[in-house]
């Protein structure tokens, strides 16, 4: 059984590292996103004042103080407290004010906008607030957009990885030649998933590496924490993709229905913007798709150090989706199409 | 005691919605045999050996390997060359082989199977650069690899220039020397008349005649062809005392005596310059059998 399991590993192993034209793209595509979207964002970031004001109304009321008639200062509301001044820690919020009997301003010491926003509330003349100091390493958007990146692409590579070479396999007789020999489904399938792990693995892994040392990307949590991210992450998606590949036949259908599934992720998973503020409904479906599940923990694991606990919700969920789908796609397996 | 045939099919049976495949094909397959399934495209002799093969469940009857189901047993016995099958890209004929031969517990000799397949020069090639006689060479190599007590080959020489066809013959022909059971389907009477002890021919799903190539034509004509271009023969069709069956571009009289049937067209002042004579072939037996062409 090993032998056989090998076997096709080896060779799909082989043809997937000759291929220089998939292997070739499947690093440079995210490698160019990541650099444009640095480029990109890199001004935005130097040069946006971002204050937080905690208030339950939907809109900052101007009169309410008059540093809010500041202008080029984008004043929004928050209902979190305690997210907001993770976020005035983490440099993604310039400055969080409380208005009223505790009256308060966070503001963050190492942020050199944080400390101009500071210079500009004295100058107002409004009532006074006491000062609340936060300290923390800035997280730049391309340090929350790479786990995003770098999900994608593994979404990219695992469901069109094994859905559409399988699918190709079945169309063109390979699945039904295999299905000559001795090989058992079972070996074929897990042959399948080793391989396109290992490769998926080593493709983020040389995009992570590189990526980090060029633009010095934020990573305070665990390497090992990540790559548990990753194997379940990848697992996950692999197994989404033999079901969808379990019976289809046609290139052209299983590209429709691959993309049915890469489109809803690469929008509500969080991929290129946080979905908070999105509709409850919206971000209990988020929650059911894979991707989601991979993002949450990187970034939790990436940039805010989380430990095991913090990510223990996601993993379970990874590993579920992944098992039940691996499941689902064994149990509806055919070699040949009807 | 009787030994079980290699291969027994009772009865086979495959329905779709609206059609039947197969109906109700019964034979079996002794040792050492080449046993070949002949009919036109659409008459079931691929659904018949996908059932035998065990790939396909026959929708009524079953297929015995040496007087027991097919089971584990003939899938480590069993080699089929498929009709056409595609092989993994990027990986050499080398390579191919390995995959394939490592999916079984017993395998033969490897370089006797490139040797025997003629593989020796082109072992480092990549799949997509083989020729058709090439790709075919190296899909027998394939099916040889767990040295197989029997051996399927599903229209095996289709797609060949004439001489492909002639070299994979060879091939076949030295595999049979190996006590091989094979079972092939084709389209090809010359190739089936040369390779196969036993033949069925089938049309509609079923078996419409079974037994030597010899035996059938022996058993269905007892006459001899001769063949004249439609041009040379300059006479009327009711001057000859022989069925005369008149084409576009040749003419063709069927005889029992075929002395006398010249010495009349010497008579008649017909020229026999461009004559064949020729004996009745497989194409002609299926003709008479079904009213229509083999490779209809």
């Amino acid at each position: 059984m090993i032998r056989r399991f090998l076997a096709v590993l080896h060779a799909r192993n082989m043809e997937f590292l000759r291929d220089r034209s998939s292997w070739g793209w499947s690093v440079a595509m995210p490698v160019m996103l990541v650099l444009a979207m640095a480029w990109i964002f890199w001004e935005d970031d130097q040069t946006l004042f971002k204050v937080a004001v905690f208030d339950s109304a939907d809109a900052v009321d101007p009169s309410a103080h008059p540093f809010f008639a500041t202008r080029h200062v984008d004043f929004f509301t928050t209902q979190n407290l305690d997210d907001a001044v993770h976020k005035v820690a983490r440099h993604q919020i310039d400055m969080l004010i409380r208005l009223g009997d505790l009256a308060a301003y966070w503001v963050n010491e190492d942020s050199p906008r944080g400390y101009i926003l500071e210079r500009m509330l004295f100058g107002s003349r409004g009532a006074s607030m006491s000062k609340q100091v936060v300290s923390g390493e800035p997280v730049r958007y391309i340090d929350w957009l790479l786990p995003g990146i770098l999900g994608m692409n593994m979404m990219f590579s695992c469901l069109f990885g094994v859905g559409f070479i399988v699918v190709h396999y079945r169309k063109t007789g390979f699945l039904k030649r295999l299905n000559a020999t001795p090989l058992r489904a079972v070996e074929f399938i897990t042959a399948q998933i080793v391989s396109r792990l290992l490769i998926t693995l080593l493709t983020t892994t040389l995009l992570f590496w590189g990526t980090s040392v060029f633009l010095n990307i934020r990573m305070e949590g665990s390497y090992l924490q990540l790559l548990v991210v990753a194997v379940l992450g990848a697992f996950a998606l692999i197994a989404l993709a033999l079901v969808v590949a379990s019976r289809v036949s046609s290139e052209e259908l299983a590209n429709g229905l691959l993309n049915l599934l890469v489109w809803p992720m690469m929008i509500m998973s969080g991929v290129w913007f946080s979905l908070e503020g999105a509709s409850e409904f919206l971000q209990a479906a988020a929650r059911l798709l894979p991707l989601t599940h991979i993002l949450e923990a990187a970034r939790a694991v990436m940039i805010d150090g989380s430990g095991w606990s913090e990510i223990t919700a996601n993993l379970v969920a990874l590993a579920v989706m992944g098992f039940v789908l691996l499941a689902l796609g064994a149990r509806l397996f055919k070699w040949r199409s009807d | 005691m009787t030994q079980a045939p290699v291969l027994d099919a009772r009865s086979l049976c495959k329905r779709y919605p609206g059609v039947t495949a197969v109906d109700g094909v019964s034979f079996t397959v002794d040792e050492g045999r080449c046993f070949g399934l002949l009919g036109p495209n659409g008459a079931g002799k691929t659904t018949t050996v996908e059932m035998m093969e065990g790939l396909m469940a026959p929708s009524s009857g079953e297929v015995c390997y040496r007087g027991a189901p097919l089971g584990r047993r003939f899938q480590e016995e069993v080699g089929i060359q498929f009709q056409s099958t595609a092989l993994q890209d990027f990986l050499t004929v080398r390579e191919t082989l390995h995959l394939f031969q490592r999916l079984y517990q017993h395998t033969a000799d490897l370089d006797q199977v490139i040797e025997v397949c003629a593989l020796s020069e082109l072992l480092a090639r990549d799949n997509r650069k083989l020729s058709g006689g090439q790709r075919q060479r190296l899909l027998l190599a394939i099916a040889l690899l767990n040295n197989p007590q029997v051996l399927f080959l599903d229209e095996p020489t289709t797609g060949l220039d004439p001489q492909s066809r002639r070299n994979f013959w060879g091939l076949i022909e030295r595999i049979k020397r190996d006590n091989k059971t094979i079972v092939m389907t084709t389209h090809y009477m010359e190739e089936a008349y040369r390779l196969c002890d036993e033949i069925i021919i089938m049309d509609h799903g079923r078996i419409i005649a079974q037994g030597s190539p010899a035996e059938l034509l022996a058993a269905h004509f007892d006459d001899t062809i001769l063949q004249l271009p439609a041009a040379d023969f300059t006479v009327s069709p009711e001057d000859l005392p022989f069925a005369v069956l008149q084409g576009d571009r040749c003419v063709e009289i069927s005889t029992q005596d075929v002395d006398a049937a010249i010495r009349r067209l010497v008579q008649l002042g017909v020229s026999l310059q461009h004559l064949q004579i020729r004996p009745r072939t497989l194409d002609d037996l299926f003709l008479e059998l079904t009213g229509r062409e083999l490779r209809a």
